[in-house]
């Protein structure tokens, strides 16, 4: 930061980057406007042209999304008596029934254990051996840096045909630790190269003060290292997640029931009940919130952990 | 409080020897001075002493205590880094605070002696600030109080003023002595500055290229170097050196450099070959009686001395003088050189000869 010698801009300088600023951010935010808008929007408002900016609000979108339907003639919805609930009631202005939840909600926490799970174990065996090879005399310290980089050269999904081959035999299709697994293969060598980085910036006199302060080698990584490289943590984390949160590929090929992820069972709700667009955008909308709380939460983190990365020697 | 002895340590990295063989001994309470050019294997040294790197070879006692392969922790000493090493993401009282918790003391009386550190450095009331904006003097106190607070058997310090500026240094320095004196702890400063080791130390080694060259009081080292590499490091403008072949025997009290005849203390060495005449400047006088010539190329003014520099058919000659005292350049001068302060070396070994003067320094060296 000091290294720039940067001169205080002026009122219309600031004007000026304060106008493309906010012209970008409402172009990278209409899409996602727009996919949180339609899942209130009714069907017919939703495909309606030209789009609909004000419309009535409705959860039909979210109904559909968590429930199984069937239709049913006036005569049986008759029998049935009125709707007991609100969503009961929206089901059957359709003339349909619900026979039960959806799938979504396990979908959804099918995301939430591999994308959170394989973030974890990356964070966990990246920061391991990142501290390792910033601290330690690794025999071919730079050969294995780069054979750890160039697992990530290849599209991870030029190798998905031996994976899911692999997978088949050891059991690991269609299930949780599977993917996990997968997941955090792929993005080790990220998380590896990255963490290796900002442990690097650590000059190493902070733990040797520990150590003569009277820690242990551990509980100097523990308390000196780890609160300093939280910074370089936090986005790699962010990174591994965004990654396996939205990983699509595999997900459509090694899982089908048990552990498959969202990505792939969103698609499948169109053909619940014709095209229901609604039912798909509030599945998007409901899946975008877990990377994005996370991503709030990190964000002072991540913002620092970005340029500091950048302005390395 | 603590003697320390080093016994034959040896430190190499790889195929490169970094420290060969060092011995030497830190009485308790003494302020030890570590000196020598940049790159000379002080750090290593001091690091080895610490428990931060083990000696390849080689023995570190500790009050008698053999620790040489001890962790760093279990050897009950503070070391003050280079760039101080403060924890960045603690506050300053934390920061004085983290030795004693890792020896499990309460919270009431660790709260207790961080208040009585800070009040010796006179830092209380930066404690509850974050040690990001502190100015240098301020870090270097810190990194002190966090040494202190344990009361360690041993203070090591890695060039500690060397992040600071001139100015502050000297200020520094001073507080650091008076604390040294105050506390009465063993104390081992790293420093590539003569000077300061000079005014600080009770002691000093004094190495080169991994080597212990000299280990004594500074006014011994000053007086009688045993190498001319010490000659040389020591001192502002250092010692002059007249170059010569000759010859010279053991109970010589004179030596034949060029025409003249040159008094000096009577040799316990005697040597032949390639010989140098060692003369601080402040032992040369100019005197017209004296067969040595020189001519007088350049003088500078210091203040109440000055330095003048003159060609002789053996080397360049500098003569502190009394700045009242008028040279002209140009003029040839009679050089004398005062006889009880004067060194003989080989400069083939580099060392100096034994003689009257320096025996008794030597010998202990
Ligand atoms: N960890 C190390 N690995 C290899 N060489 C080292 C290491 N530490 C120091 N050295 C080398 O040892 C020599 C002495 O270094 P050092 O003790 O830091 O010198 P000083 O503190 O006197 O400037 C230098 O040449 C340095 O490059
Ligand atoms: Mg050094």
């Amino acid at each position: 930061m000091s290294s720039f010698s940067v001169t205080e801009p002026s009122a219309r300088q600031k004007y000026f980057a304060g106008t493309l600023v906010s012209l970008y951010a409402i172009i990278t935010l209409l899409p996602l406007l727009w996919i949180i808008a339609t899942g209130f929007k009714s069907p017919s408002d939703a495909i309606a042209y030209p789009p609909e900016v004000f419309f009535e609000p409705t959860l039909e979108g979210y109904v559909n999304l968590f429930t199984t339907q069937t239709r049913v003639t006036a005569e049986a919805a008759a029998e049935l008596g009125e709707p007991q609930t609100w969503y009961e009631q929206i089901v059957r202005d359709n003339d349909m029934i619900i026979v039960g939840p959806s799938r979504y909600g396990e979908r959804f926490f099918n995301s939430v254990i591999i994308g959170f799970g394989s973030t974890f174990l990356c964070i966990v065996l990246g920061t391991a051996a990142a501290y390792a090879f910033s601290r330690f005399r690794v025999p071919l310290k730079d050969d294995l840096m780069f054979f750890i980089l160039s697992t990530r050269m290849m599209p991870p999904i030029a190798v998905a045909i031996p994976i899911f081959l692999m997978f088949r035999q050891l059991g690991l299709n269609d299930t949780h630790a599977g993917m996990i697994l997968l997941y955090t293969a792929v993005n080790l060598s990220l998380s590896v190269w990255l963490i290796h980085g900002f442990i690097d910036e650590i000059p190493i006199e902070y733990e040797e003060a520990a150590l003569i302060d009277g820690y242990t080698r551990f509980q100097a990584f523990y308390k000196i290292v780890l609160p300093q490289a939280a910074t370089g943590i936090a986005s790699t984390a962010i990174f591994c997640l965004i990654f396996a949160w939205n990983e699509y590929a595999f997900a459509v090929l090694l899982t089908s029931g048990t552990a498959q992820t969202a990505p792939p069972f969103i698609p499948t709700i169109i053909g619940v009940g014709g095209q229901d667009w609604p039912a798909v955008a509030a599945g998007a909308t409901i899946f975008l919130v877990p990377v994005m709380v996370f991503t709030i939460l990190l964000r002072k983190h991540l913002l620092r952990g970005i340029t500091f990365g950048a302005v390395r020697k | 409080m603590a003697q320390i002895r080093i016994e034959n340590v040896r430190k190499e990295f790889g195929a490169f020897t970094a420290v060969q063989s060092s011995s030497f001994t830190i009485e308790d309470g003494e302020f030890f001075m570590l000196l020598g050019p940049s790159g000379c294997g002080k750090t290593t040294t001091l690091r080895t002493m610490a428990g931060l790197e083990l000696p390849t070879s080689g023995n570190i006692y500790i009050d008698g205590e053999e620790v040489g392969q001890k962790p760093a922790s279990q050897r009950d000493i503070a070391f003050v880094f280079q760039m101080f090493a403060l924890y960045p993401h603690m506050k300053v009282g934390q920061n004085i605070a983290y030795p004693l918790r890792s020896q499990g003391m309460s919270r009431v009386e660790t709260k207790r002696k961080v208040d009585e550190v800070a009040q010796i450095l006179g830092i209380q009331d930066i404690l509850k600030k974050p040690v990001g904006g502190l100015s240098g003097g301020d870090r270097q106190r810190v990194a002190l109080g966090r040494a202190i607070v344990r009361d360690p058997k041993a203070f090591f310090m890695d060039e500690p003023l060397g992040a600071l500026d001139a100015e502050f240094r000297e200020h520094m320095s001073e507080e650091l002595r008076a604390l040294h004196d105050r506390m009465g702890a063993t104390t081992v400063y790293v420093t590539h500055d003569q000077l300061e080791a000079m005014q600080m130390g009770d002691k000093i080694v004094v190495m080169n290229h991994g080597v212990v060259e000299q280990f004594g009081v500074p006014q011994d080292i000053y007086d009688w170097p045993a190498t001319m590499f010490c000659a040389s490091f020591i001192g502002s403008p250092s010692m002059n050196f007249l170059t010569f072949d000759g010859m010279v025997g053991t109970g010589a009290d004179t030596v034949t450099v060029g025409e003249t005849q040159i008094q000096m203390p009577t040799l316990r060495d005697g040597a032949k070959g390639a010989l140098a005449l060692g003369v601080r400047p402040e032992h040369v006088r100019f005197d017209d009686s004296s067969g040595y010539r020189g001519e007088v190329i350049a003088t500078e003014y210091l203040g109440t001395t000055q330095i003048v520099t003159l060609d002789s058919a053996h080397g360049m000659i500098k003569a502190r003088i009394p700045s009242t005292d008028v040279v002209r350049v140009g003029e040839r001068l009679g050089l004398h050189f005062d006889a009880r302060t004067i060194t003989i070396f080989d400069t083939e070994r580099g060392t100096a000869l034994r003689s009257a003067g320096n025996e008794g320094v030597l010998s202990h060296g």
